[in-house]
């Protein structure tokens, strides 16, 4: 057991070093998060321009063929860089779901002339992409979904409504999974394609969540025209795709943002109780020592995983337990630190309260992260078929035409 | 990056499995249970394998393959709950002589501990407080110790008890007494895990050689930590068996017209013991990590194994039980013998409410330097 790089992976850690230091700026305690959040208007020029220097450093695509752009590298050079990233200041949110899981779908299944048009200038953060699955009728049931598409010459025409699509209004590009035939049972009446979201027809709603910030949209679509060239996958399969496509969705999707346990052992340290400082309460501290032992288990656990990786292997469903672990550590924090302000920690003014009213942010935001990709139900469904080989849910419309499912109000 | 067990610690798993799974099984613990005694030629045999002297250095007669091996042995005995002394006599004798004793004290026991012809135990808890240096009343005077110890584990095979004690001046001392010796008297105890023996026993001017290398307080410590690391293996280990031996039931037994592992009212329990068992698996892989290095952090790495281990293996235990519904609460399966040893274990050498406060001082201190 030792916690060391090979030569060649120590070498790929000191050229990131190097890059960030020369892009970004390093996190301090009094500054760990970067001043532009993901939702402000001002983001995405920001944004493409560390895209475009990542990309001109080798360090955007790591691990995407050459061909194209990548370096070809192993998957642990990119869980490095990712390593690296999270010490420094850089801008979030705009660039994820298009390089971790639009462009990775589109090198499987597009043409090589729609990858040499496309997957460059992704890349080089000149396109921005998003992912157009969730329906109000298909969430977690993503294969409920009901937007229809319909041949007509060398086109299809989409009608339907999609949610949840996180930067519709920012982006250039969507790749979307849409219901072709109502007849089949409705995991085999789907098909993918990509689309121009500028196209005719399309019309993006933005989402005011919870927090008060909108980065997610409802997308109509209104006989809106796409090229049967633009399909990725066969007529019929595109569930397949799409699974494809939310392999690579585990892989993208990291760590919960703060606070986590160095936060709330900060935030002890300062608060006074009726008895004194909270971090001599015993309460407090029973606490404290059940979210240091997970986050600490999570860091290994990843440790165990980069092992893996290391040795070229493939990391199974087992990241799932990162996702569920992080996310309710997360509202759990957010919520028992605001609780030690007492009544005042209903008050969310940066100005006024602890850690920049880090906490009174978090309880406002952290319901989502048990949702967004991948609900806390859904993944321990995930654990327990994938991991443990229990039987998978029962599924009474599994074979059921998908038209008469619809009928029937299902 | 290799935090991983290597090629050879992956075979000695598998050997020492093959061995478990053929002599001991769970067989063992039941016979114990149902008022057999303890076996003196398991023990024997387990010592011949070499398990015993696994870390113990080769000067000192051991195996010398170090500590990483020794919890790959740990985690196997926690999967059969096997009734022997060995974490009494390893994990804390042994490393008590190995920390605290001089060249002599060391080239006389450990060869002994090694070899399985002599068997140590710990004797540091005297009821229900918790154990610290000031509330240690066994004292050590003039070559002897008297006191009481409860519970003292496994004194039914052990020949020799290391005893925490204090002399005259407050200064805490680690005594080697022998068991069989003038002025000691064994009583045996009821327990909720009779596989293993729990007895009091009372020192009355008993002769006693303190270690001699000993750093006080200090030293009992750091034996304990050490010895948290191999616990927190010897209960993921039987955390693992319990959810295995839950879901292999949850795809047998049905209810309603279906496998009960098909809803996910068991499904998403059986989820959450993964979960648990896996974020104490990783800590423990830090904690032998850290104790094989002898590593700063070793304290801190320590509690947080000693403290997922021990959440782990009690919801692990009792979601096997409840996943068996009222099979699992029979005699006659192997659940209760889990169940009572998540508890033995999460209790003997230190109860997870004190190691979250040693984790959090720990922090503290770690945080100030």
């Amino acid at each position: 057991m030792d916690f060391n790089d090979t030569p060649e992976e120590a070498a790929f850690r000191k050229e990131v070093r190097a890059f960030l230091d020369s892009a970004a700026e390093r996190k301090t305690p009094e500054k760990h998060s970067f001043a532009v959040p993901y939702g402000a208007d001002n983001l995405v020029p920001i944004a493409k321009e560390f895209q475009r220097r990542k990309a001109e450093a080798g360090m955007a695509g790591i691990t995407w063929p050459v061909e194209y752009g990548g370096r070809g590298m192993p998957q642990i050079h990119q869980v490095i860089y990712n390593q690296e990233e999270a010490d420094y200041l850089v801008p979030r949110g705009v660039f994820e779901i298009g390089l971790g899981m639009c462009i990775p779908t589109m090198m499987t299944f597009a043409t090589e002339a729609q990858k040499e048009r496309f997957v460059g200038p992704a890349l080089r953060g000149e396109e921005i992409w998003c992912q157009l699955f969730s329906e109000p009728a298909g969430g977690s049931d993503v294969a409920g979904l009901r937007t229809r598409a319909v041949r007509d010459g060398d086109d299809w025409v989409i009608n339907g409504q999609k949610i949840w699509t996180s930067g519709a209004h920012l982006s250039d590009w969507g790749i979307i999974v849409v219901r072709t035939d109502p007849s089949a049972p409705k995991h085999k009446g789907l098909s993918f394609f990509f689309l121009d979201m500028k196209s005719p027809g399309i019309e993006v709603k933005r989402i005011k969540q919870i927090a008060g910030t909108s980065n997610f949209n409802e997308v109509f679509f209104t006989d809106v025209r796409v090229p049967d060239s633009q399909r990725l996958g066969k007529v019929g399969e595109g569930w397949r795709v799409a699974i494809a496509t939310l392999m690579n969705e585990r892989l993208a999707v990291g760590q919960t943002p703060a606070p986590d346990f160095p936060e709330i052992f900060q935030l002890c340290r300062q608060l006074e109780l009726e008895d004194g400082p909270a971090i001599r309460n015993a309460m407090v501290r029973e606490k404290l020592a059940d979210w240091y032992v997970q986050q600490q288990g999570l860091k290994f656990a990843r440790f165990r995983t980069m092992t893996a990786l290391s040795r070229g292997e493939t990391p199974g469903p087992e990241s799932s337990m990162t996702k569920i672990v992080s996310a309710n550590k997360r509202q759990a924090i957010a919520q028992f630190g605001m609780h030690l302000m007492e009544a005042a920690g209903s008050v969310s003014d940066p100005a006024l309260m602890p850690l920049k009213a880090m906490m009174q942010e978090a309880i406002l935001s952290s319901p989502g992260n048990r949702i967004a990709g991948g609900t806390d139900e859904i993944l321990r469904n995930i654990i327990a078929e994938r991991v443990l080989g229990l039987p998978q849910d029962l599924r009474v419309d599994k074979d059921i035409p998908f038209q008469d499912l619809v009928a029937q109000g299902r | 990056m290799n935090f991983d067990f290597s090629d050879d610690q992956k075979q000695l798993r598998e050997q020492t499995r093959r061995f478990l799974d053929d002599r001991v099984g769970t067989r063992a613990a039941r016979a114990r249970l149902e008022g057999a005694a303890s076996d003196a030629g398991l023990w024997r045999e387990m010592a011949a394998l070499g398990w015993a002297g696994t870390a113990i250095p080769e000067e000192f007669g051991g195996v010398g393959l170090g500590y990483v091996d020794l919890c790959v042995v740990a985690e196997e005995l926690g999967r059969c709950v096997a009734p022997v002394p060995f974490s009494s006599s390893i994990y804390l004798a042994a490393e008590a002589i190995l920390r605290g004793g001089d060249e002599a004290q060391k080239r006389k026991w450990l060869p002994k501990l090694a070899s399985g012809e002599a068997i140590g135990t710990f004797a540091l808890s005297e009821g229900t407080k918790a154990a610290t240096a000031a509330n240690l009343a066994t004292r050590f005077d003039g070559g002897t110790v008297t006191g009481t110890k409860l519970p003292v584990l496994d004194t039914d095979m052990a020949d020799l008890a290391v005893v925490a004690a204090r002399d005259a001046s407050g200064n805490t001392l680690l005594c080697l007494v022998d068991l069989k010796g003038a002025g000691v008297t064994i009583e045996p105890l009821e327990s909720i895990d009779p596989s293993r023996h729990h007895a009091k026993v009372t020192f009355a001017r008993a002769p006693a050689e303190p270690l001699a290398a000993a750093q006080g307080w200090q030293t009992v410590e750091r034996v304990v930590d050490a010895a948290a690391v191999l616990f927190a293996f010897e209960q993921i280990g039987g955390a693992q068996r319990c959810l295995e031996m839950a879901r292999d039931y949850a795809l047998e037994r049905h209810a309603f017209g279906r496998q009960i592992g098909s809803y996910q009212a068991i499904k998403h329990k059986l989820a959450d013991v993964w979960v648990a068992i896996e974020i104490a698996r990783s800590n423990a892989y830090f904690g032998a990590w850290a104790l094989a290095n002898d590593a700063a952090d070793l304290p801190v790495a320590a509690a947080t194994a000693r403290v997922g281990a021990s959440e782990a293996f009690w919801q692990a235990s009792k979601e096997n039980i409840q996943t068996h519904g009222g099979m699992g609460f029979t005699w006659e399966l192997d659940c209760h013998l889990f169940y009572r040893r998540a508890n033995l274990l999460g209790l003997q050498i230190g109860s997870r409410r004190a190691w979250k406060e040693k984790l959090i001082a720990r922090l503290e201190t770690r945080n100030a330097a």
